[in-house]
């Protein structure tokens, strides 16, 4: 973004990078018709994952992100599985797919602890006691190791789609 | 962690604070079977995957790989699972 302004800039992070392996966790995993506890590994163990860390539904980023992955519907063009991941509970997840119209299954960890994992939290100024992870994208082998990732150092910043796209094509075949 | 062969042949359809679901919940934990749960929403037009799954909206309902049952109503279900699992207990 060019605001002509400094925007704010986020500490530094020590999140897993290229070539190590992603944390796994198991949080309720929304679709469009019911929740159910998922593990990460079990996602992974069928098909690569892109791993979408987002700010909470509602928030203005959070319909840019799944907006824009929805349009550009990576599943359709790669074999990979689009998954979200924030603290807003699942029946808010339920609500923004439904608004959104999107496809992709959303993590709920309204305790912000798979961001703590990650080294990716971002506590929230003016909203005492709520941290969310910051915007993040992971894209993750069939072994959980990472072949690409970004995580914004700023706020807000948003994915690099292009660069995504990219990953896509190198890592992941296309259907 | 959650190899595919691990999944419980019991999937339960439940509704947060439903005591219907506790119900069956309870009966489930009493004969020590695993189960996953699938968690709805209040609105029963929301709950297409019950219907399509038991051609009924209503929860609780359980799906059964073990024997192939399908089933709702919190009576029936409590009466089924001793029926099945109650037997050495």
């Amino acid at each position: 973004m060019d605001l002509g302004f400094d925007v704010v800039a986020l500490p530094e992070s020590n999140h897993p990078g290229v070539g190590e392996v992603a944390p796994d966790f198991t949080r309720p995993l929304v679709n469009d018709e019911y929740w159910k506890d998922v593990s990460l590994s079990s996602l992974t163990a069928e098909n690569p994952v892109l791993l979408v860390c987002y700010p909470m539904d509602g928030a203005f980023p959070a319909t840019y992100i799944w907006n824009e992955l929805r349009d550009r519907d990576f599943e359709n063009t790669f074999d990979v599985t689009v998954v979200g991941l924030s603290i807003s509970s699942p029946y808010e997840h339920a609500s923004f797919i439904t608004e959104r119209e999107i496809d992709y299954a959303l993590f709920s960890d309204p305790q912000n602890e798979v961001a703590e994992a990650y080294d990716i939290v971002n506590t929230l100024d003016g909203m005492a006691g709520v941290s969310e992870p910051r915007p993040a994208v992971f894209l993750l082998d069939t072994d959980r190791t990472i072949q690409y990732v970004w995580v914004a150092h700023e706020w807000p910043e948003f994915p690099e789609y292009d660069a995504i796209a990219d990953a896509l094509a190198t890592h992941c075949e296309s259907v | 962690m959650s190899d595919p062969s691990d999944k419980p042949a019991i999937t339960l359809y439940r509704l947060q604070a439903c005591p219907f679901c506790e119900r069956v919940v309870r009966k489930l934990d009493a004969y020590d079977l695993s189960y996953q749960s699938r968690f709805v929403e209040p609105m029963h037009s929301d709950r297409n995957i019950v219907k399509r799954v038991s051609g009924a909206r209503t929860v609780p309902a359980i799906v059964d790989e073990e024997t192939g049952v399908t089933m709702s109503e919190s009576a029936n279900i409590v009466e089924y699972l001793d029926a099945t699992y109650g037997g050495a207990n």
